[in-house]
């Protein structure tokens, strides 16, 4: 945008256009389906159920307000609790403590769906999922009884604790130490960029009980308001703001040996494990955004006139469209292939897992920039949704593992003798 | 009372999706298009699942006239609460001829049938806007009907109902059986539950076919032409009260 003057004129456009607006940023937008790109092909009955649900709830429930939570930086808890009323708490956590027990294919078909709702909140929903399979699938009897029901109905919230301001890529040389005294642990160091952190209840910490390098950490599951867990300010970002962050801070924090989950050293196994699911998620959430973008750029298309026709006359904007479709299939085909390998437990699981992330990720992101690009001065405006998709899904190309990271990942793979 | 309750319930074009008229007039276009319940439909679903809830009823079973997707609509009503479905399979000309005289000739059968106490029903359906299964399925059964209904309560065995009337609200007490259609105030309908779902898929949908139930389907209507709404007409700005009357009178709108 050069000059102000075209900054005023478009404002003042932006105005006169203001009934469209309802229908351009409107949630009904997101519930048509155009054919190819139509999310449900290929998926059974009762899969298509779980998406009929997961997008009605992202329809009526979240697309209306998500606006709102990014601006007023809202963490929607009662929006979430609704969920976890239809069992999005703990999708892929066994049932016998108040789990869904789904396969990683229905928890990445329902976080898309989700997503076209609110690509913020998702992706929070989908980390607290996550926490709440580590203490169903590594926890004791008693772990599990006390933490997971609660998980699941999202009485309480969870956040997941690895990184820190010294390692992120690096994850194995955490500092956050844990000092074994009688049957607690104490804990002393600092995480970072901890989603929810703060407003949660339930912390599932990986910690150094051990000597250097992975064997010597271990996972251990902190509650709020346990004495020396404090909090560090509220991060401000370009995205993600319907969820805090915020530092998590442990100063002499004693933790009950009982909230370990698993063995001393297994933490870091627990934590990739824990990785290989959440990267499916993370890049579930990055497809709905880019449908969602899809749908809308088609939308602008198909109204926006400009030299005496409709912008979807445009052979430049229509091959765009084209691409960004193809892509968008690519990426979802990636994806439900990686849940798949996850679910059999197949060899390759780990690197496709990686390879569907980074796909997915990238490719999500350049269709919804896209498709921002398509509406025009309009697509800058917060007015519109599109520029909230594109900021959202921005930092899945960092978290979960950066994409540098998933590259190297896959050429270990490729590359090692074995 | 307590007893079995039918509802209907019919696949249509979703409401979000923009409908665009076929090339050749005939009707419009269901090729690839997204459909679901008809959302007058899943109020009747979740008023008869509310009365389950209640125990004032003891078994729902969803029924859907059409073809073979028309069983996804059954699978959406078992997923709310519904205990069994029919599917009654009609599909190619039959199903482009269905309309509400059959469907209520299959609904009557159906009742006589399964030995309903009580017919649920949407008051009409967002495809057609006939409004008239529910009326025309209560002639067929000699049964009471209370349409456009924004409160049902069962007493013994009567009903009591507020339909919603162009006069406001009216009181009726009707016997039972009964049918009853829904307005949009009736109720809001539940979202599915994960694990609701997955129960659905142990519910049965029997299949059966019209001319089992001693059914004729041959439409006493003829669709000839559909065609788009005309174009809107851009309005105009008058200046005065006056000016209004005279472009009034000019239009022979006054």
């Amino acid at each position: 945008m050069a000059a102000v003057g075209a900054l005023s004129r478009i404002a003042r456009l932006g105005s006169r256009i203001c009934k469209n607006r309802v229908t351009l940023g409107g949630n009904s937008q997101r519930r048509g389906i155009a054919a190819c790109i139509d999310p449900s092909h290929g998926l059974t009955d009762e899969q298509k159920e779980f998406q009929k649900v997961a997008f009605d709830f992202a329809a009526n429930e979240m697309a209306p307000r998500m606006a709102e939570w990014d601006q007023k930086e809202i963490f929607p808890v009662e929006t979430m609790r609704k969920a976890a009323q239809l069992g999005f708490g703990g999708i892929y956590v066994q049932p016998d403590v108040g789990g869904s027990g789904l396969s990683r294919l229905d928890t990445s078909i329902i976080f898309e769906a989700l997503s076209t709702g609110c690509v913020s909140t998702t992706a929070y929903i989908s980390i607290h999922n996550m926490c709440a399979w580590m203490i169903d699938s590594y926890g004791n009897k008693e772990q599990r009884e006390k933490f997971c029901p609660d998980l699941c109905s999202m009485e309480k919230f969870a956040s997941y604790c690895l990184t820190e301001p010294g390692s992120g890529s690096d994850a194995a040389s955490l500092l956050t130490s844990a000092q074994r005294k009688g049957d607690h642990y104490i804990l002393n160091g600092s995480k970072a960029f901890i989603s929810g952190g703060g407003d949660t209840d339930v912390y599932v910490v990986m910690c150094r009980t051990g000597g250097k390098g992975p064997k010597g950490i271990s996972c251990l599951v902190v509650e709020k308001g346990t004495p020396g867990l404090s909090f560090g300010k509220k991060e401000k970002k370009v995205g993600w703001n319907s969820q805090p962050t915020r530092a998590v801070i442990f100063e002499d924090c004693a933790v009950p040996v009982a909230n370990r989950l698993g063995e001393e050293g297994q933490g870091f196994n627990i934590a990739m494990k824990g990785l290989n699911g959440g990267r499916i998620n993370i890049a579930s959430c990055s497809l709905g955004a880019a449908h969602a973008s899809v749908q809308l750029a088609r939308d602008h298309l198909l109204v926006r006139k400009q030299f005496g026709e409709t912008l979807s006359n445009n052979q430049f904007l229509q091959f765009k469209l084209a691409e960004m479709a193809t892509k968008l299939v690519a990426s979802r085909l990636l994806i439900r292939e990686a849940a798949k390998a996850l679910q059999e437990d197949r060899p390759d699981a780990v690197a496709i897992c990686s390879m569907a992330k980074l796909f997915a990720t990238d490719e999500c992101f350049n269709i919804c920039n896209q498709a921002l690009q398509m509406h025009g001065g309009y697509g800058y405006l917060k007015d519109y949704a599109v520029q909230q998709f594109v900021r959202d899904i921005r930092v899945h190309q960092i978290l979960e593992g950066t994409n540098e990271v998933m590259r190297m990942i896959i050429s270990r793979n490729l590359l090692s003798e074995s | 009372m307590s007893g079995r309750v039918l509802v209907g319930v019919k696949r249509v074009i979703d409401y979000a999706v923009k409908i665009r008229v076929k090339p050749d007039n005939t009707g419009v276009v269901t090729d690839g298009v997204k459909h679901s319940m008809n959302p007058f439909c899943e109020i009747a679903v979740e008023e008869a699942v509310k009365l389950k809830e209640k125990k004032l009823i003891k078994e729902v079973v969803a029924v859907s006239c059409g073809p073979q997707q028309s069983q996804e609509t059954i699978r959406t009503a078992l997923a709310m609460g519904a205990d069994r479905g029919i599917h009654v399979d009609v599909s190619g000309k039959d199903y482009e001829n269905l309309g509400p005289l059959q469907v209520s000739k299959i609904l009557a059968a159906l009742a006589k049938q399964e030995d309903a106490q009580l017919i649920l029903l949407g008051k009409q359906a967002i495809d057609d806007d006939c409004n008239q299964t529910g009326q025309m399925t209560a002639a067929l059964l000699d049964w009471p009907q209370g349409t456009f209904a924004s409160e049902v309560s069962l007493e013994g065995d009567k009903i009591n109902l507020v339909r919603e009337i162009d006069g406001g609200l009216e009181h009726i007490k009707i016997n039972t059986p009964a049918v009853i259609t829904a307005d949009l105030r009736l109720n809001t309908p539940r979202y599915a539950t994960l694990p609701n779902i997955m129960k659905a898929k142990k519910k049965k949908i029997a299949t059966v076919k019209p001319a089992d139930l001693g059914v004729d389907l041959t439409s006493r209507l003829e669709v000839l032409k559909v065609e788009e709404p005309p174009q809107r007409q851009a309005g105009m700005k008058v200046e005065t009260v006056e000016d209004l009357v005279v472009k009034l009178k000019e239009a022979g709108r006054v």
